[in-house]
């Protein structure tokens, strides 16, 4: 099928049109002529490369009442992506290649977005034992990103030894930062608000003491590091001082740390319970600074849908985790692109073509550059819509969503996967 | 007042002092009297809902509502939500059905009262929740330095112990200041939260250059607290931060010393500063029954039945 999308400003920049055939971006240009082709009107709409996310929890197999991969995959389209990487801690745990085979094949089937299954780092995600990494990596789902999220790879050797493993075949260790002794009980931010809720601190320094290590590791075997979800200003420090080294080290941060405060907790509302915790306002600020400068690599959701009756207890009974990839790219507007610490290109770079490469999902035509041959995996966003955010109309099976109620910029209007709309007119086509 | 009471910070210096001027009229009112009783809350449902195991103040509470002649329900539901049975929202729905007029409740985790709170039509009124709050606590040691040293206005009030994980703490400070006392904090530096420099409390290490005050409270302080290295050992605890004999001859003549219960005896307090005349400890608990009535009264009851 043939796709003529009429008038967009590729990263925010001058009108043209864009011809996709046959799953390629045919020609780029002003008036193209095309017989026979689907017409999309994109008057004003900025187009970026499909979204790549780096951490998405799609909660199949074992909580399917939470997500399923195809709600999952509908949210993700949706938001502008075209590529999530979900992550391994389903029941079962994606900890050998049947499983991340499975989920591999589940997002093929939902014809929406690709599925890059990320395999766990230890068996059962128990921080002792190696997972088979290898046979995941050689596995139908080719997985070459691996990670405990949830639970940090605590184990010094054991960290050292997995960062060395997967070099063999190019793969990349994503960890979650966290000290498990500072953290033992932890609910939210440890600072001035946790002292007056009585809620037990999640000191910044738990997660920066990983970091500090894991780059020094990275350093000395000469490995591959991602470093998931960063959350603090100190964390971005450590990053600037690692990559000024030379080390392999990439990172992420989250739409909700670059947006949100710990002073949310006041509500005792756990649809604010996030593991790393909201931080504080110098936080964000750090945060969004090292997104600009490219310390943080990575825009990556950490969409973690959940069932009502986990968020609607106590606080320190609920679960962690809050959805993200539908609101993510209105986010990232707010956060960066209406501050200017981001242009649009800047936009695609840290939402997109990095994501890819971090990933690897840059070999199935992802985050790549809208110029004419490239794989035709893009975006139309209205970038001056604004909407207020009503989770009942999600398109997640979860509804935990912290910014319910907020009027956010930026409205998806078509994405398409290799050539095919998975979102037209804003509406998913699957 | 407001339709709940979560944190001792819901009340300002007005509403604070009507409910210690209303907890002293009902003591007055029922004072000789042979039937402790009064009309206020007749047909009225008070709801003790008790999620974390203490006696002493359920009956408290519960004492309270039945001298104002509420009906009272004692709903103990050990044990949080989600993990055991049924959640703390369908607790909330089935009390809402049976038409409580004000829920009484305790948890272990901080923040429970407050969701209650936006879940239920009635009165919600914390009892205590994990390492959160206990605003009547608060509200009746107020009660007790007022009665016993005739102000609370530039009283120099010393709370010494576990602030980390006092939920006693947290309300004294909030509610002292609000009524004009000067609150000193003394722990070691491993049982003040971080960020405890933002309250309306001086804070020190050092209890012997803490003493000059008019009211020294000492908080209860688990000995398991040993196992995760807040503090060496139970002696060294008591020899730093223990109410012995010796400081007590430290304080001013009309100096009071005061407890929440239940007490470590020989650990925070020793036994002699525990049964001396200084001690309101008793008191403390009789306030307590005054003062939780005023609560529900102005709560539930308000101005429209007089007292």
């Amino acid at each position: 099928m043939t796709w003529l999308l009429r008038g967009v400003r590729p990263y925010g920049e001058a009108a043209v049109d864009v011809l996709i055939r046959d799953g390629i971006i045919a020609d780029v240009g002003p008036r193209l002529a095309a017989a026979g082709a689907e017409r999309v009107d994109g008057a004003g709409l900025v187009a970026l490369p499909g979204l790549v996310d780096l951490h998405t929890h799609l909660r199949e197999p074992g909580r399917e009442d939470a997500e399923t991969v195809q709600t999952g995959a509908r949210a993700a389209a949706l938001g502008g992506f075209t590529a999530v990487h979900a992550m391994a801690n389903t029941d079962p745990v994606a900890d050998t290649a049947g499983v991340v085979e499975q989920v591999w094949r589940l997002g093929r089937d939902s014809g929406l977005v690709d599925v890059a299954p990320v395999g766990a780092v230890t068996v059962g995600l128990g921080g002792t034992q190696l997972a088979e990494l290898g046979a995941m990596a050689d596995s139908a789902a080719r997985v070459r990103v691996f990670s405990d999220d949830g639970f940090c790879v605590a184990d010094p050797a054991l960290m050292r030894r997995a960062l060395e493993y997967v070099k063999a075949f190019g793969g990349v260790i994503a960890q979650h930062a966290e000290e498990p002794r500072l953290t033992v009980d932890a609910q939210m931010n440890e600072g001035v608000h946790s002292a007056r809720l009585g809620l037990t601190g999640w000191p910044a320094a738990a997660e920066e003491a990983v970091i500090a290590r894991d780059v020094l590791l990275a350093g000395h075997v000469g490995s591959r590091l991602h470093v998931c979800h960063v959350s603090t200003a100190g964390s971005v420090e450590l990053l600037r001082w690692a990559k000024a080294k030379g080390f392999d080290v990439t990172a992420e941060v989250t739409p909700h740390h670059l947006l949100l405060t710990d002073d949310l907790a006041t509500t005792y509302d756990p649809v604010y319970k996030v593991n790393p915790p909201l931080r504080t306002a110098a936080d964000v600020q750090a945060l969004r600074k090292g997104l600009a400068d490219g310390t943080i690599d990575a825009v990556a959701t950490d969409h973690a849908p959940h069932a009502v009756e986990d968020k609607e207890c106590e606080w320190g009974a609920a679960r962690p985790g809050m959805l993200g990839l539908q609101q993510a790219l209105s986010v990232v507007i707010v956060a960066m692109v209406e501050t200017r610490l981001l242009d649009w290109r800047g936009v695609a770079d840290r939402c997109s073509i990095r994501p890819s490469r971090i990933g690897g999902s840059v070999r199935d035509g992802h985050g790549a550059e809208l110029i004419a041959g490239a794989p035709a995996n893009l975006v139309l966003v209205d970038a001056a819509a604004r909407s207020v955010v009503d989770p009942a109309e999600l398109a997640s099976r979860s509804r935990n969503t912290p910014y319910a109620g907020m009027e956010l910029p930026g409205r998806v209007v078509a994405t398409f996967l290799r050539g095919r709309p998975t979102v037209l007119d804003g509406k998913a086509q699957a | 007042m407001r339709k709940h009471l979560l944190s001792a910070a819901d009340l300002d210096r007005e509403q604070a002092t009507l409910v210690l001027d209303t907890a002293q009229q009902i003591e007055a009112a029922l004072a000789g009297r042979e039937v402790k009783k009064l009309p206020t809350l007749r047909g009225r449902t008070v709801v003790n809902l008790f999620f974390e195991d203490s006696t002493r103040t359920r009956i408290s509470f519960e004492l309270a509502a039945k001298r104002l002649s509420a009906d009272v329900i004692n709903f103990s539901a050990k044990g949080s939500s989600v993990s055991k049975g049924e959640s703390l929202k369908d607790t909330a729905l089935t009390l809402e059905a049976m038409g409580a007029d004000a829920v009484v409740v305790r948890h272990s985790m901080s923040g429970a009262p407050h969701r209650l709170a936006q879940w239920i039509r009635g009165s919600v009124v914390n009892a205590g929740d994990g390492t959160h709050e206990h605003p009547t606590q608060a509200l009746l040691d107020a009660y007790t330095m007022r009665a016993r040293l005739g102000r609370l206005e530039g009283l120099r009030v010393t709370i010494v112990g576990d602030v980390l994980h006092s939920r006693v703490a947290r309300s004294n400070v909030l509610l002292l200041s609000t009524l004009g006392a000067e609150v000193t904090l003394v722990a070691p530096p491993t049982l003040l939260p971080v960020g405890v420099e933002t309250w309306p409390a001086e804070v020190s290490f050092d209890l012997d250059a803490s003493l000059k005050a008019d009211v020294v409270m000492m908080l209860r302080v688990q000995r398991e607290r040993m196992a995760a290295s807040y503090f060496p050992s139970p002696r060294e605890y008591s020899r730093r931060y223990g109410l012995d004999a010796i400081r007590m001859g430290m304080l001013a003549d009309d100096a009071i010393v005061m407890h929440p219960g239940p007490m470590n005896r020989g650990m925070e307090i020793a036994a002699e500063v525990a049964d001396s005349v200084r001690s309101t400890i008793v008191e403390q608990v009789s306030n307590g029954v005054s003062v939780r009535m005023a609560v529900l009264y102005l709560l539930l009851g308000g101005a429209e039945v007089p007292l």
